[in-house]
């Protein structure tokens, strides 16, 4: 038994435990904690599993994103909501249903004819046509751009729908308890120092997304904690649902895919086809689109609705 | 000397592995809040600080040592900050004794 073999059975048991106990967790908080360290504990897997972009994500969003957003739902959730316990009949429910999901996944995996189906080599062969060098990249912004504009799209249906339940009266308001209270010095400090470093570290990750693992996703949600950093630290004063800069920033990302898939049309002679010259400064331009558009409702979507002024 | 470079890795990953064993078994022991913020950050940053003295010599080049360094300094100053986060919302809680 190799060193390799022994550190990944290790890694899959302490995930498998982090999971257990997240589910067995009966405090809210707790359960949350242990949901961050599983997606971090989960991005390590990808990485043993040599997919760095698929690790990069999971790690700012599955750890760092969603734990931040739970945590804000954990927050606002009153006594009156979410402490009551679910009945034995839905939690069998739930049981059922994801047992269901594991052993068909479960199967799946397992009944693949060895080697697996892959379209990895095509995907790598069509390379030169776009003009990047990683194939996650290429896939995500060429082959099915279709399925990366739709999910910008619903993204962007999400920031609606959390404004939407801002009450009727604190429409316009800075959403609080952001920058209102007088804030900690070691929060100051931690924006001051290490905001600009975050940036450039997004930036680089969107930069090198184009060749190496990387890309708008990972990079514009380390982008969205700098903006929130600050935020808490109360440097900035968080934007309103109604300011028009942050909206146009919010809809600038998607808007240029749309605008560039229709010039398809004119370019190349179909909806979403880059002619081969520009391909890369295209797929380029797109993602510093995104990525700005993608912090900003990243950011938009942890700050949450505006709510009434006591 | 790639023996001897080994060797210090070897050491050095074993010592800060130590660390963090140590600041773990602090976590799970000491009797408050503040004592076992201490544990944690202090035995961290120097537990990761001999991982990355340790990794230092298997790096690729320079630029492979100073990312290396980065990320300690970027880890000790995120701990450091949030600790003091923390503390301070122990403090006004008043839950800073036992």
């Amino acid at each position: 038994m190799s060193a390799a073999l022994i550190l990944d059975a290790c890694l899959v048991l302490l995930v498998l435990a982090v999971a257990v106990w997240t589910i067995a967790a009966r405090e809210t908080f707790p359960a949350i904690a242990g949901f961050v360290s599983y997606g971090l504990l989960l991005a390590i897997v990808w990485v043993r599993l040599s997919s760095v972009d698929v690790a990069l994500t999971e790690a700012a969003i599955g750890g760092g994103a969603t734990g931040v957003l739970l945590l804000g739902a954990a927050a606002r959730l009153t006594d009156r909501a979410g402490r009551r316990p679910a009945g034995i009949g839905l939690r069998i429910m739930a049981g059922a249903l994801c047992l269901a999901i594991t052993a068909a996944l479960a199967f799946v995996i397992l009944t693949l004819p060895d080697p697996a189906p892959t379209l990895a080599p095509q995907a790598v062969a069509g390379l030169p046509a776009t003009g990047v060098g990683n194939p996650i990249t290429a896939v995500l912004v060429a082959y099915r751009g279709i399925d990366t504009l739709l999910e910008k799209i619903v993204l962007l249906l999400a920031v609606i729908g959390v404004w939407c339940l801002t009450p009727d009266d604190s429409w316009g308001a800075l959403p609080a308890p952001w920058g209102t209270a007088r804030q900690d010095d070691a929060i100051v400090l931690l924006a001051r120092l290490l905001a600009p470093v975050g940036v450039v570290v997004g930036v680089y990750i969107v930069w090198v997304g184009a060749d190496d693992p990387g890309g708008a996703f990972q990079g514009g949600t380390i982008l969205a904690a700098m903006w929130l950093l600050v935020m808490m630290a109360g440097l900035i004063a968080p934007l309103p649902a109604t300011s028009r800069r942050l909206r146009r920033v919010l809809v600038a990302g998607p808007a240029l895919f749309l605008a560039v898939a229709f010039a398809g049309f004119a370019m190349s002679g179909d909806f979403l086809s880059y002619p081969p010259a520009y391909a890369k400064w295209l797929i380029k331009l797109i993602e510093a689109a995104l990525t700005l558009s993608i912090a900003a409702m990243v950011g938009v979507l942890v700050i949450g609705p505006a709510v009434r002024k006591r | 000397m790639s023996l001897l470079r080994d060797l210090f890795t070897v050491l050095m990953v074993s010592a800060g592995g130590f660390c963090f064993l140590a600041g773990t078994a602090g976590l799970l022991r000491f009797p408050d809040a503040l004592t076992r913020l201490h544990a944690l950050t202090k035995a961290d940053n120097l537990g990761l600080g001999l991982i990355v003295l340790g990794l230092i010599a298997q790096a690729p080049g320079p630029l492979g040592a100073l990312k290396l360094v980065a990320v300690w300094l970027l880890a000790q100053l995120a701990g450091a900050t949030a600790t003091q986060v923390l503390a301070r919302a122990v403090r006004a809680e008043g839950r800073d004794s036992p």
